[in-house]
């Protein structure tokens, strides 16, 4: 009877070892790479890579919200809607920008006026997402495509010849309106 | 007088069809207007680059516009001229925005260059798909999606069938029923053509049974060119019978479900419009610069025209006398057209019918009233959606959940507006969701791009850093050994070694 007892306490503590250390080597061998709130978080900020937040990078930034030491209202770029994606993700409460930082701009690209560029390639240090080609003192240029808008390419440019442009709509890329305000039906 | 078994599809209404007007007349050939503006973006995908700047001569059917990158196509003179601009014009698109076109002086002559048919047999699918792409072949129908993406022989390396759409279910719009009947026999040597690509066991084309003569012209041409595994469908008439999937569905009973493929069932869909434009390409060598256009609605002679693209609209419509009341002009039909920003824009590729309004015709619609959930709209629609459910998350913005009811299957038909009785304009509401929800996704994509870019960047200063350092630590090493071997001797020279490595690192950490 005892004997059985022991057997069976036995092998249970046997499967609880066995099992223990597989699922301790599991969690060192297959340990998912990066913290997935931070990713969660970084999926929803823009991307703009501005610091505005305060942080060199929008990764930075989610980080700090994911240790609860930045608020959610810090990206300027991510607009309202996304301190609103932020709020639902972590379950905060939503937070308007505070005074100053809720300047709503226009999305826009950089343009290089390529007369005036003295080829000093300070440009290209500053732009975080490598947008910006050219040689040293030839002429640079901005692939319109990938510069995200974060303005950090203006302020070390010794001759102001960078400017920012609005990206205007084209028919590829404008919206229907919401029906309350629209054109009508067709017919 | 076909015994085939036909399918029903779901849904669907019968609006009044407004297309004896348009068929009274044979189609006539619009003549050249005193300037052509040819927009360079006239198909689904990308913007072709201009080939020709001002001032240049150029001949009728000479490429002005190649293709760029995958989903493109071709876009050619529609007459000889001079190029009088590349500029910016009003685009034929109800947001009223302007886009490059080449504007063209016509110097009368109307002289083709160059043309060579096309030796398609002896080529392999991919140069006739090459060809079919520069000779700007795109669906007809009034998707312009580039023709040459679908004219292959799919996976299985044979399709089972090929369906070419004579439906023609929308309102007013008679080109492919005229086309049919007085150039059937083209058609279906363009068909036979695509049977020949797509490697199809059969080819049917549908025709809904309010247009006989044209099925009976169909019959005959089928007759005529001797063809094999082509036959003329009669289908009944059901607005929207020339939807592709409902097409396919009513010929075939396949039903294509939700995010799927009609090839991956082993069928493809082209218009007759396009068979016959495939035909000129490929046999004639002759690229696509004008198409059968019906001018119908608020005129005096409705009729259709055959137009070359880039002429202005309000010389088509002139051909047909507008009446006094016109207050705008739509294109394509009342069920799925879009409303022009003026008559000025050109016709395009996607021009099948301008039609003109006018208060009388098409009253103002009577006020939105709250949604009852009735459910005649789900009844109505054709794709199996459930319209009133998009139409409640579109409206309150939730732009996942209208996808999560399949927003991106609409059709757009407008069979649910129709039927509802609160007089909801469900069509503006999901096209608006769908603008918002596209713009959303090129938005995450470029920011997916530039967090791989930021991402990269980090990882090559990262390195850089790790190089110098490793630059660094190896001079030094060298620098030591030196020493050493220099040995005890001479005092002097000792000094300066320790001189110049003090210097070195002097250098480096200022770096
Ligand atoms: S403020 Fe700029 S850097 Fe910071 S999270 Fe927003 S976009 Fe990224
Ligand atoms: S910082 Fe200004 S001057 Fe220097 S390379 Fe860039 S654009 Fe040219
Ligand atoms: S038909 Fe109109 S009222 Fe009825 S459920 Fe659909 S949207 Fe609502
Ligand atoms: S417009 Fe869209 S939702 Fe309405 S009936 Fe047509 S496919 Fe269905």
């Amino acid at each position: 009877m005892i004997a059985a007892l022991l057997v069976a306490l036995l092998v249970m503590a046997l499967g609880a070892v066995i099992l223990g250390a597989t699922l301790g080597y599991a969690a060192v061998k297959f340990r998912v790479e990066g913290d997935p709130l931070v990713e969660k978080i970084d999926s929803i900020l823009p991307q703009t890579q501005c610091g505005q937040c305060g942080f060199p990078g929008c990764k930075g930034y989610a980080e700090a919200v994911a240790r609860g030491e930045a608020e959610i209202n810090c990206c300027p770029p991510g607009g309202e809607e996304g301190i609103r994606k932020l709020a639902d993700l972590l379950g905060r409460e939503f937070k308007p920008f505070s005074d100053g930082f809720n300047i709503e701009k226009p999305k826009s690209t950089a343009i290089i006026d390529e007369q005036t560029c003295i080829g000093c390639t300070l440009c290209i240090q500053a732009c975080p997402v490598d947008a910006i080609v050219g040689a040293a003192k030839q002429m640079h240029t901005i692939i319109a495509g990938q510069c995200t808008g974060c303005e950090l390419c203006l302020p070390p440019c010794p001759v102001n010849c960078i400017a920012m442009v609005p990206i205007t709509e084209n028919v590829v890329t404008w919206k229907w309106k919401y029906p309350a305000f629209s054109i009508g039906k067709a017919a | 007088m076909s015994l085939r078994k036909l399918f029903n599809f779901h849904g669907g209404v019968k609006p009044a069809y407004n297309k004896e007007a348009s068929i009274q007349l044979p189609i006539a050939a619009a003549p050249l207007p005193p300037e052509l503006v040819i927009p360079l973006h006239q198909s689904i995908g990308g913007t072709p680059r201009p080939l020709v700047s001002a001032g240049e001569h150029v001949r009728k059917g000479q490429l002005i516009g190649a293709p760029d990158g995958y989903v493109s196509s071709a876009v050619h003179a529609s007459t000889s001229g001079t190029v009088k601009a590349v500029e910016l014009r009003l685009m034929p698109h109800t947001s009223g925005l302007s886009a490059f076109c080449v504007v063209i002086e016509p110097d009368g002559k109307d002289e083709w260059g160059d043309l060579a048919p096309v030796p398609w047999r002896s080529m392999n699918s991919d140069e006739v798909r090459g060809a079919l792409r520069d000779a700007g072949v795109v669906g007809l129908g009034g998707a312009v999606f580039p023709s040459y993406l679908k004219a292959n022989a799919g996976k299985q390396g044979h399709l089972n069938t090929l369906v070419i759409n004579g439906a023609e279910c929308e309102p007013y719009i008679t080109c492919d029923d005229m086309q049919m009947r007085e150039q059937g026999e083209i058609v279906v040597r363009g068909a036979a053509i695509l049977r020949d690509l797509t490697k199809a066991r059969q080819v049917l084309i549908g025709i809904e049974n309010n247009k006989p003569e044209a099925i009976a012209a169909m019959q005959a041409a089928i007759k005529a060119t001797g063809e094999t595994n082509i036959e003329a469908v009669t289908i009944p008439t059901r607005y929207p019978a020339g939807g592709a999937k409902q097409l396919i569905r009513v010929l075939t009973g396949i039903e294509v479900p939700h995010g799927t493929r009609s090839t991956d069932y082993g069928v493809q869909c082209f218009n007759t419009g396009t068979a016959y434009a495939i035909y000129e390409a490929l046999e004639l060598g002759r690229p696509l610069i004008s198409r059968i256009v019906t001018v119908a609605g608020n005129v005096e002679t409705a009729r259709n025209y055959e137009v070359r693209f880039g002429t202005p609209m309000r010389d088509v419509i002139a051909l047909s006398k507008a009446k006094p009341d016109t207050d705008r002009i739509i294109m394509g039909g009342p069920m799925m057209g879009y409303r022009m920003p003026s008559d000025s824009v050109p016709v395009v590729k996607a021009t099948n019918c301008i039609l003109v309004g006018s208060p009388a015709l098409f009253p103002p619609p009577p006020p939105e009233m709250p949604c009852i959930r009735c459910g005649e709209c789900a009844r109505a629609c054709p794709t199996d959606l459930q319209p009133f459910e998009m139409y409640w998350f579109s409206r309150a913005r939730l732009f996942e959940k209208a996808e999560a009811y399949h927003l991106a299957d609409c059709i757009e038909c407008g069979c649910c507006a129709f039927v509802c009785p609160a007089r909801i304009p469900l069509v503006d509401y999901f096209r608006f969701a769908k603008s918002e929800v596209w713009a959303r996704e090129t938005e995450k994509d470029a920011a997916d791009q530039a967090r791989q870019r930021y991402e990269f960047r980090l990882e090559r200063e990262e390195r850089d850093k790790q190089e110098k350092a490793a630059r660094l630590a190896a001079k030094a090493a060298e620098t030591k050994a030196k020493l050493a071997q220099a040995g005890s001797g001479d005092a002097a020279l000792i000094a300066a070694a320790a001189a110049r490595t003090q210097e070195a690192e002097g250098k480096s950490n200022a770096e």
